[in-house]
């Protein structure tokens, strides 16, 4: 059972506040993604809940019951860190072992939870290595299984795919969304990558600066952003934002087309524009198109087979449904 | 870059340095091992020819070899122990962020810039005079009786002024070792149910074993030789005679010079020992 409920809870480091007074609720069982750029104070936030960091003020509940002083170790919560902090002079089935050994569980236990997690993710021919001779990915799984023999209300991810290789990083996303479903237990994963945040989580948490922009499933943020920032954080590659009297039409300060709501052709549309650069991905094609008079860039996805290059002179379609718009203060206006 | 053309120039610049370091060590380890095999007593009649391993035998088979080789193991030892444990300690409040962290820490490494024979004269005088030193006073303060430490607690007393000399130098090893612990490491052994002792004991100790390895043999090899604090403070009496100074005390106090070199073959046998432990050491430190 893990249900973890932060009341007004504000951080701050000497006088700068980098969490000002912030609600959230994370329900039991729940893939909560926390995605933000760089020094929104996404991590500050997770370190809060897993106790490393003492909160200035407010409280932090969980399972119903306050754990704002409750030391870390107490609050059976499980993290996996960026740098996967694994002890180097112990073996992987030593690594794994230590929260029990320091839970004082006796060995035949002690070897019963360890071996389960070892076959759970594949480590079992590689429980007698030292995390030197084992590959990032390996590492990254060791992390997870001294996570989950302690059986924790929580597991706390804190960036643990941010140090590996794009195709592995793709493979471990799976793997963490199947122990997920597996286990059913709630995590609190910290992203600044929003693939990540979109593929895996039930509830994503939008943070800039410490407050929270949004909070949702995957496809409300993507379907209807709350305001700018979220519009532009959501979605890859990046929302077009359109101003001036283009926007004003639609009885908005800035309009938002996503570039996989326009469609482009040779001969006729409402907007047109020069190639500037094409990305042809295959199975898709990135346009981005200059000149258009409304504003520097738009970005366009169309088919891989649209084969416009360099220097044409194309004609855009925005969706009229899928047209976002906000108003003067970055908000959405529905 | 190492090309046929720039290995062979690397080896005709060091050859200097490689030649005079060669020279500095082969003249007087040639010397010492050709006076071993004499009798060679310079007031007493100078060189009276070759004896074998008689020096060797008589050497070891002498009433102070093993009371001197105790008191450099004593000494040796109470050294090594008392600096790597309050350096860790030292190492660990150093690695705190506090005010003024860079003039304490040069303050700290301080003792290790002063000669030996200063630190044990202003030891021995300032602090350890029976009368005048700022031990005795404290002692009196206390209504307690002054010890005259160089006679009465010889050993400690030398014990107490070469760990002051060398505190700063384990110190400094292992301030650099523990800075480079990950701190994430330590956090995730706090979640994992590690008090702080736990922490220390399976997380900092283990990372710092290896610059404990490197303290205790770097030492080992000075301590073995330590010379000026005995000279200058007790000369050797009330059991603090080492085989340093057994070696001194045969060639310039008996007039031994064959007796003294056979002593310092022995010293040179045992430093290496250590060295070849400790090149290895370092060796796997610098690979890895």
């Amino acid at each position: 059972m893990g249900r973890i409920q932060l009341k007004s809870v504000t951080k701050s480091f000497g006088d700068v506040q980098v969490i000002p007074p912030l609600d959230l609720t994370i329900e039991d069982g729940e893939f909560t993604v926390f995605v933000g750029p760089s020094g929104c104070g996404k991590s500050t936030l997770l370190r809060l809940i897993a106790g490393l960091e003492d909160i200035t003020s407010g409280s932090i509940d969980i399972d119903g019951s306050d754990a704002t002083d409750v030391p870390p170790a107490k609050r059976g919560l499980a993290m996996v860190f960026q740098s996967y902090a694994l002890y180097p002079h112990m073996t992987v089935r030593k690594n794994i072992a230590f929260p029990l050994r320091m839970a004082k569980l006796d060995q035949a236990e002690i070897d019963k939870r360890v071996e389960g997690a070892a076959s759970v993710l594949n480590l079992t021919d590689y429980l007698d290595r030292r995390p030197g001779q084992l590959s990032g990915g390996q590492r990254q799984r060791v992390a997870i299984g001294r996570a989950i023999v302690r059986e924790p209300a929580a597991f706390l991810f804190d960036e643990p795919l941010s140090n590996l290789d794009a195709a592995l990083r793709v493979g471990m996303r799976l793997e963490i969304s199947e122990l997920h479903e597996r286990l059913a237990t709630t995590m609190i994963y910290v992203t600044h990558d929003q693939v990540e945040a979109m593929t895996m989580a039930d509830k994503i948490v939008v943070l800039q600066a410490g407050v929270i922009e949004q909070v949702g499933s995957p496809l409300e943020l993507y379907r209807t952003p709350r305001n700018l920032f979220v519009a532009g954080f959501i979605g890859s590659p990046k929302m077009n934002f359109i101003e001036g009297p283009e926007a004003a039409k639609h009885g908005a300060q800035t309009i938002g087309i996503r570039p996989e709501h326009i469609t482009v052709s040779e001969t006729e549309g409402e907007w047109s524009g020069v190639v500037s650069v094409s990305e042809h991905l295959g199975s898709d094609t990135f346009f981005h198109v200059h000149e258009t008079g409304l504003a520097e860039t738009i970005t366009v996805r169309a088919d891989g087979e649209v084969g416009f290059r360099h220097g044409d002179r194309i004609h855009m379609t925005p969706r009229a449904d899928v047209i976002h718009r906000f108003d003067a203060k970055g908000l959405r206006i529905e | 870059m190492a090309t046929q053309h720039s290995r062979s120039v690397a080896r005709l610049m060091m050859a200097p340095a490689v030649v005079l370091l060669l020279g500095w060590m082969l003249v007087p380890l040639t010397m010492t091992l050709y006076f071993s095999f004499k009798k060679y007593l310079p007031l007493r009649g100078g060189d009276l020819g070759w004896v074998g391993f008689d020096n060797y035998v008589r050497f070891v088979s002498s009433s102070s070899f093993w009371p001197a080789v105790q008191a450099t193991l004593v000494i040796v030892g109470g050294v090594l122990v008392i600096t790597v444990v309050l350096g860790i300690l030292l190492a660990m409040l150093l690695d705190q962020p506090m005010w003024g962290q860079g003039v304490v820490r040069i303050l700290v490494i301080a003792p290790f810039f002063v000669m030996p024979t200063v630190s044990a004269l202003v030891w021995k005088n300032m602090f350890m005079d029976p009368v005048n030193g700022l031990l005795a006073h404290l002692w009196r303060f206390f209504g307690a009786e002054p010890i005259s430490w160089l006679s009465e607690a010889s050993m400690t007393s030398i014990i107490m002024i070469v760990s002051w000399q060398w505190l700063p130098f384990a110190t400094l090893i292992l301030l650099t070792a523990i800075q480079s612990l990950d701190s994430e490491q330590l956090e995730a052994a706090e979640m994992d149910g590690a008090p702080v002792l736990k922490r220390f004991y399976h997380i900092v100790l283990p990372h710092l074993s290896r610059a404990i390895t490197i303290v205790i043999l770097i030492q080992t090899i000075f301590l073995l030789s330590i010379f000026a604090e005995i000279f200058v403070t007790t000369g050797g009496a009330f059991g603090t005679r080492t085989l340093t100074y057994l070696i001194f005390q045969r060639v310039l106090e008996s007039q031994n010079v064959g007796l003294g070199s056979a002593g310092g073959v022995y010293a040179i046998i045992l430093a290496n020992i250590v060295a070849i432990f400790l090149m290895r050491i370092v060796g796997k430190n610098l690979d890895a």
